[in-house]
């Protein structure tokens, strides 16, 4: 922090840096108060019933107060898990790909530039293509099948460049050896470069997930905005009360908040709302943590290896 | 439900063959019994409802209902808007499409409309409200298109304080506007420079004309609330018995769409959404007006019959 | 590893076939996308016979009239006039914290900035779009009306709203920017006598240059497709702007509020579909854009 040239410089120049460093300092100030207020607004306003055991395990009501989240819980949890089964494979082998077998040529600017249109899609987009493609066309009605397939085209092109970047960052050294011991390309990167990448990419994907978690404007004309009551004694998988049926409708968190916000005729309307907004921005914390944590407990674990 | 299975070749999974299997089971079942007849329990069969958010909580509340004495039905019920609803039975991909509006007005080929079943099965009030701090209680309809048509833009005008008027309108293509401008302004047609703000959810209207001194708008019966103030017109309370007799004229229909030719279940649906267990209870709990007490009838085109 | 050599020749093959296979499958999707939304979307001229003209320059949005021509009127003026505004003083309002925020946590307290302010903004990047809605219903709309009369509801709350929302994105990249120039260029301007101020005012911004246009650009273009937090405040008004505290509406919001209220194949719902398409144009230009900052960024070097 010491001005090496500090001597030399004319008074006003550093009575102008010193400002200015103030006026930076005063910023960054004023945006860690504005966070702090409103992480803290969001989670203060639906702490009661964050806490509230009925709220959380509870079913919606539609006219009533008192209504509950807990169809929406977990329709969030296992539409997560559904987009991850399928677009982490997916991205897995496409990173793979484009980092090991063709990196460079027409062929991958091809496909590089229909990842980055794909991740720059806005999300309602996302979400009328499949209620076109999924919904109408292949005549699968609001599911969480056609939410967890629009969900897929949101996630693949977030999850291809955090792999991508997670297998770049392995030092070349390690392919190379691995290559001169006439390993080919598929077992270095199966048996030396993802092991190695494999912090990175852990916590990438964790991060990835709790955007999938939030994203509601890809699933509102997709998995629907309705959520049945679930029966988990139920395992009858054309049931719609059978958590586990991918067929029925499935409204989540992020989508309940929405709903309830600009059609909702519940009279404790705001405390439900706050109350889903508070769980919802737990979750999301809840995962930014465990992603940090995760990461940091699998690099050790492989340097100490 | 058989005429989309072609169309469905993609789907490899449970779903498509519980379809299947539902289906199956519709056309060996027997009859057509109603949900109180004992064989009911026989009744079995998967109906899909898609439509009108407005309109799912009463059909998801009598689903509920219904599933509890037909153990053999399935009955889904998807909100996606009334526009989705006419879509997708206009498709043939669900059983049942919702709607706040005719269908005549949301298909722009009238005669797509005809080969739907109408089934009317509640009827929405919907009136005039105010923001708590507007001394008036009574406007005619006159006054109130003059309203709406950018002509009265105070409240002095209509006997009340000295105060500018706030319309809150729908957004164009809402169900409430479309009900709304038909029974008040009758055709009239708003000049062009009279632009209010608009807004589309009733949710957020009933928040802004709370909170929004001198504010109008308009909100179904069941957004009236304490802090809002529901206005009469030419001296009619809005209150479900003035509907029945026409004399509050701001209502329209909920509509459940079928196919013409419906299969059991759905049909099994559709009757017991008519009868007395859901048209004496649940429709007045969920704020609407049983269609059974209308003494009037409308027709697509707005034709008034009596009953 | 035990593998004969034609069994590893045959594993390679596999592998590069089905990883081959997964590229492949994503770039099937995009263009099956591209030419849904487009399909769909250019109904409204060729079907319908909206001249694209009138659509792009309408003042009026009322598809369910017809103007004295017999065609609909669905002007998207009002919408596109939207985006960009809610766009636009989002950026506004958000560049200057960014760029004042990344000087601080590059140039003056790197520790503080690695250790602790960037976590906390990387955690801001994670809050769902719906939640800064509710943030916007229960906190930014009452403060606008409060402070600026009206309803509260319009393009000044959907900004301040989207300002929080696009922040982190704007700072992150912003800071990689600041991060990537050498600090041999620090050292000269040290070694020439300047104050840190002058180095960041002459030597570091004037490089960064291009990754800043870059991350304003990023920025603009996640404002300009955010659908549900601006649906929820801007008012949904689908008429004129006249000013920033009136309802207004933007593309999004449009098609978020009304795509299920119109039925598929009619003359609104395509036109819906053609705002869509209007969202995939600009999210397209918006990349292309990012690519020319880039590629003037490294001939300059």
């Amino acid at each position: 922090m010491t001005d090496p040239t500090g001597v030399r410089s004319p008074k006003a120049a550093r009575t102008k840096d010193r400002a200015a460093t103030a006026v930076l300092a005063a910023i960054v100030f004023a945006i860690v108060v504005m966070l702090v207020v409103v992480v803290g607004h969001v989670v203060a306003s639906g702490a009661g019933k964050l806490v509230d055991l009925s709220f959380l395990s509870g079913k919606p009501e539609q006219f009533k107060a008192g209504g509950g989240i807990g169809p929406e819980i977990f329709n969030s949890f296992y539409l997560l898990l559904l987009t991850l089964l399928i677009s982490l494979p997916i991205s897995l082998l496409a990173a793979v790909f484009l980092t090991q077998y063709l990196p460079e040529g027409p062929v991958a600017r091809v496909a590089k530039t229909a990842i980055e249109t794909l991740s720059s899609l806005p999300s309602i987009v996302v979400g009328l293509f499949g209620m076109l493609a999924f919904v109408l066309s292949a005549g699968w009605g609001f599911s969480i099948l056609s939410g967890a397939l629009a969900l897929t085209m949101f996630n693949l092109p977030i999850l291809v460049r955090v792999i991508q970047q997670a297998l770049e960052a392995v030092p070349r050294t390690q392919r190379d050896a691995a290559l001169a011991l006439g390993l080919t390309r598929w077992e270095a990167t199966t048996m030396i470069l993802i092991p190695v990448a494999m912090p990175a990419i852990v916590t990438g994907v964790i991060i990835s997930a709790g955007r999938v978690f939030g994203e509601a404007a890809a699933l509102i004309y997709t998995a629907g905005q309705s959520a049945p009551t679930l029966d988990f004694l139920n395992f009858d998988l054309s049931s719609t009360s059978c958590p586990w049926n991918v067929m029925r409708p499935a409204e989540t968190l992020a989508v309940h908040i929405w709903k309830i916000n600009s059609e909702g005729v519940v009279p404790d309307l705001s405390a439900v709302s706050a109350g889903t907004a508070a769980v919802l921005m737990v979750c999301i914390l809840a995962f930014n943590v465990i992603a940090r944590l995760v990461g940091r407990a699998l690099e050790r674990r492989m340097t100490a290896a | 439900m058989s005429r989309n299975l072609s169309r469905r070749q993609f789907v490899s999974t449970a779903g498509a063959l519980s379809a299947l299997f539902a289906l199956g089971a519709c056309t060996t079942g027997g009859g057509r019994p109603g949900p109180s007849d004992p064989a009911a329990a026989r009744l079995s069969g998967s109906v899909v409802a898609v439509g009108s958010t407005a309109l799912q909580p009463l059909v998801e509340a009598a689903a509920e209902q219904f599933m509890a004495d037909n153990p053999g039905v399935q009955i889904t019920v998807q909100g996606g808007g009334s526009g989705q609803g006419i879509t997708q039975i206009h498709e043939g991909s669900v059983q049942i499409g919702n709607s706040d509006v005719f269908a005549e007005s949301k298909l722009d080929n009238k005669e797509d409309a005809k080969r739907l079943t109408d089934n009317k099965v509640a009827v929405v009030g919907m009136g005039p409200v105010v923001n708590s701090s507007v001394d008036v209680d009574d406007l005619t309809l006159d006054q109130l298109k003059g309203i709406f048509t950018g002509s009265i833009t105070n409240w002095g005008q209509v006997g009340g304080a000295d105060a500018d008027i706030v319309v809150i309108n729908r957004a164009s293509g809402s169900g409430t506007r479309a009900t709304f401008e038909g029974a008040v302004l009758k055709g009239a047609k708003v000049p062009d420079t009279f632009t209010p703000q608009e807004q589309d959810s009733s949710g957020t209207v009933a928040k802004m004309v709370t909170e929004t001194p001198g504010a109008i708008s308009y909100l179904a019966f069941s957004y009236f609330a304490n802090d809002l103030k529901a206005l009469k017109v030419d001296g009619v309370e809005p209150a479900p018995e003035n509907v029945e007799t026409n004399d509050w004229t701001i209502w329209a229909y909920e509509h459940m769409y079928t196919s013409s030719a419906p299969d059991e279940a759905t049909q099994a649906f559709i009757d017991y959404m008519l009868s007395d267990a859901v048209q004496g209870s649940l429709v007045e709990q969920t704020g609407y007006i049983p269609v059974s007490g209308m003494r009037v009838a409308v027709d697509a085109e707005g034709n008034v019959t009596k009953a | 590893m035990a593998l004969s050599t034609t069994s590893k020749r045959r594993l390679e093959r596999r592998g590069q076939f089905i990883s081959g296979l997964a590229v492949l499958l994503v770039v099937v999707l995009v263009c099956t996308l591209i030419f849904m939304v487009c399909s769909r979307g250019i109904a409204t001229f060729t079907r319908d016979g909206v001249p694209l003209g009138s659509f792009l320059t309408g003042r009026t949005w009322n598809p369910h009239q017809s103007n004295e021509l017999g065609q609909p009127t669905v002007g998207a003026l009002p919408m596109v006039l939207g985006s960009f505004g809610v766009t636009l003083l989002s950026c506004a309002f958000s560049l200057p914290f960014a760029l004042g925020a990344s000087i601080f946590v590059v140039e003056v307290a790197p520790t503080f900035g690695r250790k602790f302010f960037r976590p906390l903004v990387e955690l801001l990047t994670g809050i769902p779009s719906v939640v800064f809605g509710v943030i916007g219903l229960t906190m930014v709309v009452p403060w606008t009306r409060s402070w600026a009369g009206g309803t509260g509801y319009g393009i000044l709350s959907s900004s301040i709203v989207l300002a929080l929302m696009i922040f982190p994105t704007m700072m992150s990249l912003t800071a990689d920017a600041l991060s990537a120039v050498p600090d041999s260029y620090r050292d000269g301007s040290y070694g020439l006598g300047c104050t840190r101020w002058q180095t960041v005012c002459h030597v570091v911004l004037p490089t960064a240059l291009p990754g800043i246009l870059t991350a304003t650009i990023m920025g603009m273009a996640r404002a300009f497709g955010e659908a549900l937090a601006v649906q929820m405040v801007i008012g949904n008004a689908a008429q004129m702007p006249s000013s920033l505290l009136t309802p207004a509406s933007t593309l999004t919001s449009i098609i978020t509020t009304s795509m299920g209220n119109e039925a598929m194949g009619t003359v609104y719902n395509d036109v819906l579909w053609s705002l869509a398409l209007i969202l995939l144009i600009m999210s397209m230009a918006f990349i292309l854009l990012v690519h020319l900052v880039g590629r003037k960024g490294s001939s300059n070097d």
